[in-house]
């Protein structure tokens, strides 16, 4: 039955925009980390995201969602002179992560978004999946 | 043709169209933040028109639609209104549209099949 595929395709896309949303608080929760080196500095996290066709024929498609990796951002880490902290380097400067809370924000908006829009998919499939199974009935 | 010879006419087809159309609908939204996907869509009239034949006049007051048949290829990739930096052509105003568009053309279509298999039970039972 096609239907079912519909919910396992927005089923994907759920499962893929919820990696995405924890990414985004991994990034905020480190948005303080600081580190002695450039390396050691916390770096946001971004996930890539791939179409996965299931099917493509002639009159049929299905395409779902999965998580391919996770990137670093190359955004470079801003140093501060902060000699008092434990983790600053021998000439006193420590780095900061190179989260943008906006940046992450906005991310978290469109993922909830993104999520809600899937979930209403599937009430709406749930529902035209109910009316075929009362064919007849009524 | 009799509704007992083919109780659910056209409507059979279009159901099961209507269905595919949810998948490929489904997939566009799941599709909505991944890069370079492009959005596709079932061309209802031709695919409706390529399975069930041209409709057909019976009478000769009749018009003609013109059924040529469409051309084969059913699903189509669809023309974004602006398209996006990543290659990504979703838009999800259009395909949440569409998306309903098509879940209540679904359950017009349950309806006119609950109604034909009501009209045969009647017919079957002469009360």
């Amino acid at each position: 039955m096609t239907m079912l595929s519909a919910m396992k395709i927005s089923s994907s896309a759920m499962t893929a925009q919820m990696v995405r949303m924890n990414t985004t608080a991994s990034n905020l929760a480190n948005l303080d980390v600081k580190g002695s080196t450039e390396e050691e500095a916390y770096k946001a996290k971004k996930p890539i995201f791939s179409t996965i066709i299931e099917k493509f024929t002639e009159n049929d498609y299905q395409a779902g969602v999965r998580v391919t990796g996770i990137q670093q951002t190359t955004r470079p880490n801003i140093r501060l002179y902060e000699p008092q902290s434990p983790v600053a380097n021998e000439e006193g400067y420590v780095f900061q992560s190179n989260v943008n809370s906006i940046e992450e924000m906005v991310e978290m908006t469109n993922a909830t978004r993104s999520y809600q829009t899937n979930v209403e998919v599937m009430n709406a499939t749930k529902k035209m999946m109910m009316a075929t199974l009362q064919l007849g009935k009524g | 043709m009799s509704i007992l010879q083919n109780p659910f006419g056209v409507h059979a087809q279009a159901f099961q169209l209507r269905e595919q159309r949810t998948t490929i609908l489904a997939s566009n939204i799941a599709n909505v933040d991944t890069p370079h996907y492009k959005a596709r869509d079932m061309d209802f009239k031709s695919v409706m028109r390529a399975t069930s034949g041209p409709m057909r006049t019976n009478h000769r007051q009749h018009f003609s639609v013109g059924g040529t048949g469409g051309d084969q290829a059913t699903i189509k990739y669809r023309l974004p209104h602006s398209a996006a930096l990543d290659g990504n052509t979703v838009e999800v105003g259009t395909e949440n549209a569409l998306f309903t568009d098509n879940a209540m053309r679904y359950q017009a279509t349950s309806t006119f099949l609950n109604s034909r298999i009501r009209g045969v039970m009647t017919a079957l039972r002469g009360e």
